[in-house]
């Protein structure tokens, strides 16, 4: 019998490691095939110029700000409407039932395409707003897509800072804001950073809901001047150039900034939070 | 004070009979000794019942805390004298579901009524919890944390409240070196003086303690119960203890409960020599419970 369990645990731990091995190496070959294709088109001109069919240039500028401005857009009215129904539903909210029910409703948000979202964004916001197709359609269309993961994501958080503080504060006279403030929502604060970082990492990959709202421009306008004229950003960027133009290096060399982009903004992420843990300690 | 007690005019106890005693002696009216009496900081329970839903966990609790006296309530697990403990601060409105009816008088207002808000009465009246409970931040801004609320922000006057909250809760000398480090790095008889400390720092006039030494080692318990006795000089301490021999070492008064009733509630020495009931003398002598 020994031996056979023997033979048993060396065939699961066999299968362990190949199914480690074998994520492991898709990644790394998706990010080396993304440095193999991508490196050789990267330089500093196409970085800072834009796209100009006189010139015969191309160039990814205007792309990698829109990118960033539609990513503090979405972020601008995500976070604190994000937070603040979370905070809602889990200190203050006194009917359970209704509270389960627009949990449902969120998680359920949660699942859906983007692309609806782009729909109802582009129909909602640029046919009955008002807006034309730019950054602030686009941005208020992923500000919607990315509220059910902040909420759900500081919900849990919110969730797991231990009862024994939110009375120990009650108990010194604080009131419920104030508990709130102090205790809770600084305790919370990682659960938190890690739903904001899944949210970016979603805007910046997000290509189908941009495309009806944010628009294909390729032009360098200024941020006052991008949030209501058709702006392109990366993601968006990356599918013109590889499906109308056939450009598939500049697509990998938008990959790879885009693959630097998200690295880079979780490492601050992180960072920060890192900062304020310690500065709350 | 033996036949005063005897006076069944003068239903107040302990440090209310004292006061009254002495100022009988001073001279004073009779009617000017009632009015003292009721003007101090006593805790008065009247017809306290509360529900949690359909459970009727209090029922018809009348007792009265006198002033700077440590009283002690035991019972079994269950009996409701740790919710008893959470009406007098207001603990129980965080619950759902609570129902309280009677009254809680205090300073000679009931707290339950509608001029008075909760976190008004909670910075009258501290409480220490079973567990340990400092917040994530350094053993400064935890004492700070109460007083900051009250809108004290002078660093001089807060400096000075943590000193002498520290020095109260006896753990001034052994964190003096190190309160701008975090309250988590401190042992669990550490953080639950600073707990004590913090519940101070907001200079409350009561004191309630839900089994503050449960989770604690006999050393720890040891400190906390001699310093239950030096604060009993400036505060009025209520007590939940599972402990009979803690009770019996600390409180001037013990209270009993069982079942959601106050059973007994006299002078710790007589329930614990002579009660007059039943039940208690079986729980005391450990027959149930």
């Amino acid at each position: 019998m020994p031996k056979s369990r023997k033979f048993k645990n060396a065939l699961l731990k066999f299968f362990m490691y190949l199914s480690t091995g074998i994520t492991f190496s898709i990644l790394l070959l998706i990010i080396g095939y993304i440095l193999f294709k991508g490196l050789p088109g990267l330089n500093i001109k196409m970085l800072t110029t834009q796209t100009s069919y006189i010139d015969k240039n191309i160039g990814i500028l205007p792309n990698i700000l829109n990118t960033l401005y539609i990513i503090f857009v979405s972020m601008l009215f995500a976070v604190p409407l994000g937070i603040g129904a979370a905070v809602y539903l889990t200190e203050y909210a006194k009917c359970k039932p209704l509270v389960k029910a627009i949990s449902f409703a969120i998680e359920t948000l949660m699942g859906i395409p983007s692309i609806i979202y782009g729909l109802v964004g582009m129909l909602f916001f640029t046919s009955i707003m008002g807006l034309k197709q730019g950054i602030l359609a686009g941005g208020l269309t992923l500000t919607v897509m990315i509220i059910p993961t902040i909420v759900t994501t500081t919900k849990e958080s919110l969730a797991a800072v231990p009862n024994s503080l939110r009375e120990g504060s009650l108990a010194l006279g604080s009131g419920k804001w104030h508990m709130i403030k102090t205790v809770v929502l600084p305790n919370a604060k990682n659960g938190i950073i890690t739903g904001c970082v899944l949210a970016v990492g979603r805007i910046t990959g997000e290509s189908a809901a941009l495309l009806f709202t944010a628009g294909f421009g390729l032009k360098l306008v200024g941020f006052i001047k991008a949030l209501q004229s058709s702006s392109a950003t990366l993601t968006v960027a990356l599918y013109i150039y590889a499906s109308e133009q056939g450009e598939f290096n500049i697509a990998f060399t938008i990959a790879l900034i885009l693959v630097a982009i998200t690295f880079i903004i979780n490492t601050v992420c992180y960072a920060l939070g890192n900062k304020i843990g310690k500065k709350n300690k | 004070m033996q036949n005063l007690k005897s006076n069944p005019s003068f239903i107040t106890i302990g440090e209310n009979a004292k006061m009254i005693n002495t100022a009988q002696k001073e001279g004073l009216k009779k009617e000017n000794v009632l009015s003292l009496a009721k003007s101090s900081k006593t805790i008065e329970a009247k017809n306290l019942c509360l529900w949690y839903k359909n459970f009727n966990a209090l029922k018809n609790i009348n007792i009265n805390i006198g002033e700077k006296q440590v009283v002690a309530l035991i019972g079994p697990s269950g009996c409701g004298k740790s919710t008893f403990l959470r009406t007098l601060n207001r603990m129980n409105d965080t619950v759902e579901g609570c129902k309280i009816t009677g009254e809680v008088l205090f300073e000679g207002k009931n707290i339950y009524s509608s001029s008075v808000s909760a976190p008004e009465i909670r910075a009258k009246i501290g409480m220490v919890f079973q567990k340990a409970n400092p917040f994530p931040m350094s053993i400064y801004d935890n004492i700070a944390y109460g007083p900051r609320i009250q809108g004290i922000h002078s660093k001089q006057v807060l400096n000075e409240l943590v000193e002498t909250s520290l020095k109260s809760a006896a753990l001034w000398d052994e964190t003096k070196d190190r309160l701008k480090k975090s309250a988590l790095g401190l042992s669990g008889g550490q953080q639950q003086r600073l707990c004590i400390a913090r519940a101070l720092a907001i200079k409350p006039q009561v004191l309630l303690m839900d089994e503050a030494t449960s989770a604690l080692d006999p050393i720890s318990t040891g400190k906390i119960e001699e310093l239950i006795l030096q604060l009993k000089k400036d505060y009025t301490i209520v007590t939940v203890t599972h402990n009979m021999q803690q009770a019996a070492r600390i409180s001037d008064k013990t209270a009993f409960f069982l079942l959601g009733e106050l059973i007994e509630y006299n002078d710790t020495d007589i329930i614990f020599s002579n009660p007059e009931n039943a039940k208690t003398k079986d729980y005391i002598t450990g027959r149930f419970g």
